[in-house]
């Protein structure tokens, strides 16, 4: 057609809105990705472990005499039961036999306070079992100096945050004095550096090996606090969890519980980008119907002459829905090739920021999903946006036209 | 002579807007295979209105039109476009060539459309017809290259390309001088005495009407002289 100036204008509008929806779901879904594998992938998907809690049947609930009532006196406290595990073992035997298990490893959570000169700092060790951390919840990334294997190999070894290292002026190597909840004091030898990303933590968490972690507390080499479970399918956690609970008589949380508030924000993150990229889209469809139209008042004359020689209403209409849809099918994948394009320079921009120490690069998704998404969409918007002006082609009167002349 | 190949039966034809006036009053005529007519009068008579309800582009009228013996008067928009892909080739006034199409392409497209033979068919096919017209030279220029004789010898054979019944003109000589006038009016000549292609041609050319087969004069929307 005449009007390739337009057309090409037209054909960049589109180009133009599928590139940017492509780049920015892939920003978006990296993004997400980032912020979901800062949290969740480190996250059990089921955790398992002992409350401190009030017993819940008190005496009063028991005596007979009031059994119909509601009782308002509690008097028992809890009592200095353990946070350990009991039967510990068995339970990992067991865990590790369900089908729905990816891998399980134990942790002991300590309380501990960092004794820096003559001030206590209050910090969480968490004893681990380092290879079996390292498989189920990448703890080697978040190791950010030293060699998380010392870990294993040198007693009385830890790994501190880097929030809390930087509050007490450590470098590798040094040594550290801790107390533990009951008073005793231990000096540890610092092998590694731990950055979570998220600072709070960084500050308080600091890791050692299961077996420093129970000589820490002076408890027998069974003593664990947490059973850590991961599933091959993550949307089972609920239930899962549920069912453990019962099972093993033990508190049970699942990752949706402990972290929904990531997901929303995810949802609504992957929300603002679609919606984003759908406007641009209908933006670019009304440029698409407003070329067309013109170009329909141009080609009066052209349409009647068709109709004249014996092109019927529809194919007039078939006509123009074609040239919409060659705008759409060109300039969208154009797009989709300028949008991965796009991604892949904002793949190799440098971003550097202290609570993310692996991230080098802006995280990109190239999920071909968004690229299906793209193009469907580039030839649905089109389409419509021809269609109007097209049945408004198809019902031109030839002999207005030619009456006119 | 021959067989009818176009009737037009008692057609009434009114204008509504903005008063209601009637253009046609009860025109009756039939066209032989092989005849050249033409239609005069006076402007504003009726006959290019005529001519469009004839060639079935205009199909709010009263009355009957058949064409092959086919009346047309129930056919759908689709069908009606068949009819005139078919059966009817067009000359206007004005060219109406398509310039973003090479000359043999415009002359091919209501052949394509027909879809009854082979583009390479078509080609040649369309080849032949400009060669009746004198103008195989021109067939691989853009219209907007041509002078405006070749141009409408090009709309010519373009009417021409699907052997249709009749071939209709609105002032087909109106836009060109003398000399062009004269050759298009001669190949109308050849290609009804020659070919035996049925014409129907309106014009207010007297001197062109004079020399055709036959007149049709027309009135305030009346056939005063057939």
């Amino acid at each position: 057609m005449a009007r390739w100036r337009q057309t090409l204008v037209a054909a960049i509008g589109v180009t133009f809105s599928i590139t940017m929806f492509i780049a920015l779901l892939s920003f978006m879904a990296g993004l997400n990705d980032l912020l979901d594998g800062l949290m969740l992938n480190r996250t059990p998907h089921v955790r398992l472990y002992n409350e401190l809690k009030a017993a819940e049947n008190q005496p009063i609930d028991v005596f007979s005499k009031y059994k119909n009532q509601y009782n308002f006196i509690g008097s028992i406290k809890p009592s200095n039961q353990l946070l350990q595990i009991h039967n510990s073992a068995a339970i990992i035997q067991a865990l590790k036999k369900d089908k729905r298990v990816l891998g399980v490893a134990p942790k002991i959570i300590a309380q501990v306070f960092y004794n820096v000169g003559t001030i206590n700092l209050t910090g969480i060790i968490n004893g681990i079992e380092v290879e079996e951390e390292d498989k189920l919840f990448a703890f080697q990334t978040n190791v950010v100096e030293g060699n998380y294997l010392d870990l294993k190999i040198i007693s009385n070894s830890i790994i501190l945050g880097k929030g809390a290292a930087d509050n007490m002026l450590v470098n590798i190597g040094d040594r550290i004095q801790v107390t533990t909840t009951k008073g005793d004091q231990v000096q540890l030898k610092v092998v590694g550096f731990f950055q979570s990303g998220i600072s709070e933590i960084d500050k308080i968490q600091s890791y050692t090996s299961i077996a420093t972690a129970q000589k820490l507390l002076g408890e027998s080499n069974n003593y664990i606090t947490d059973i850590q479970v991961k599933l091959t399918d993550v949307l089972q956690a609920p239930q899962v969890a549920k069912e453990y609970s019962k099972l093993f008589e033990l508190e049970a949380i699942d990752i949706q519980t402990a972290n929904s508030q990531f997901e929303t924000g995810s949802f609504v993150r992957t929300l603002i980008s679609y919606s984003v990229g759908v406007v641009l889209l209908i933006v670019a469809g009304f440029g698409i119907y407003n070329i067309l139209n013109m170009m329909i008042f141009e080609k009066m004359d052209t349409i009647a002459i068709l109709k004249a020689t014996g092109f019927s209403g529809k194919d007039v209409k078939r006509i123009f829905i074609a040239i919409a849809l060659s705008i759409g099918i060109f300039g969208g994948l154009l797009g989709l090739l300028f949008g991965f394009g796009l991604s892949g320079v904002i793949d190799q921009i440098p971003f550097k920021t202290a609570s993310l120490p692996t991230i080098k690069t802006y995280p990109i998704n190239y999920n071909p999903v968004f690229y299906i998404i793209g193009g469907v969409f580039s030839i649905v918007t089109t389409y419509f946006a021809g269609f109007f002006p097209a049945r408004k082609a198809s019902k031109v009167d030839p002999v207005d036209i030619i009456r006119g002349k | 002579m021959g067989e009818t190949v176009l009737e037009a039966i008692h057609i009434n034809k009114y204008f509504h807007d903005p008063v209601k006036v009637q253009v046609l009053n009860d025109v009756d005529f039939s066209l032989s295979k092989g005849e050249f007519v033409s239609i005069i009068g006076k402007s504003g008579c009726g006959k290019s209105t005529l001519l469009y309800i004839l060639s079935t582009m205009d199909t709010d009228f009263e009355g009957d039109l058949k064409i092959d013996g086919v009346s047309l008067l129930k056919k759908k928009e689709a069908e009606l476009a068949q009819v005139r892909n078919e059966k009817i080739g067009f000359v206007f006034q004005f060219h109406y060539l398509l310039n973003e199409f090479s000359v043999i392409r415009n002359v091919m497209l209501p052949g394509e459309k027909l879809g009854k033979l082979t583009p390479k068919e078509i080609e040649s096919k369309a080849y032949e017809k400009l060669k009746i017209l004198g103008i195989e030279k021109q067939a691989l220029k853009k219209p907007n290259q041509l002078s405006g004789g070749e141009k409408q010898r090009v709309a010519i054979a373009r009417a021409l390309i699907n052997d249709p019944l009749i071939i209709m003109g609105d002032e087909p000589t109106g836009n060109l001088d003398k000399k062009n006038g004269d050759l298009v009016f001669n190949i109308f000549k050849e290609l009804a005495e020659v070919y035996h292609q049925s014409l129907l041609i309106v014009t207010h050319d007297n001197e062109f009407a004079a020399k055709t087969h036959r007149i049709i004069e027309m009135e305030d929307g009346k056939i005063i002289k057939k």
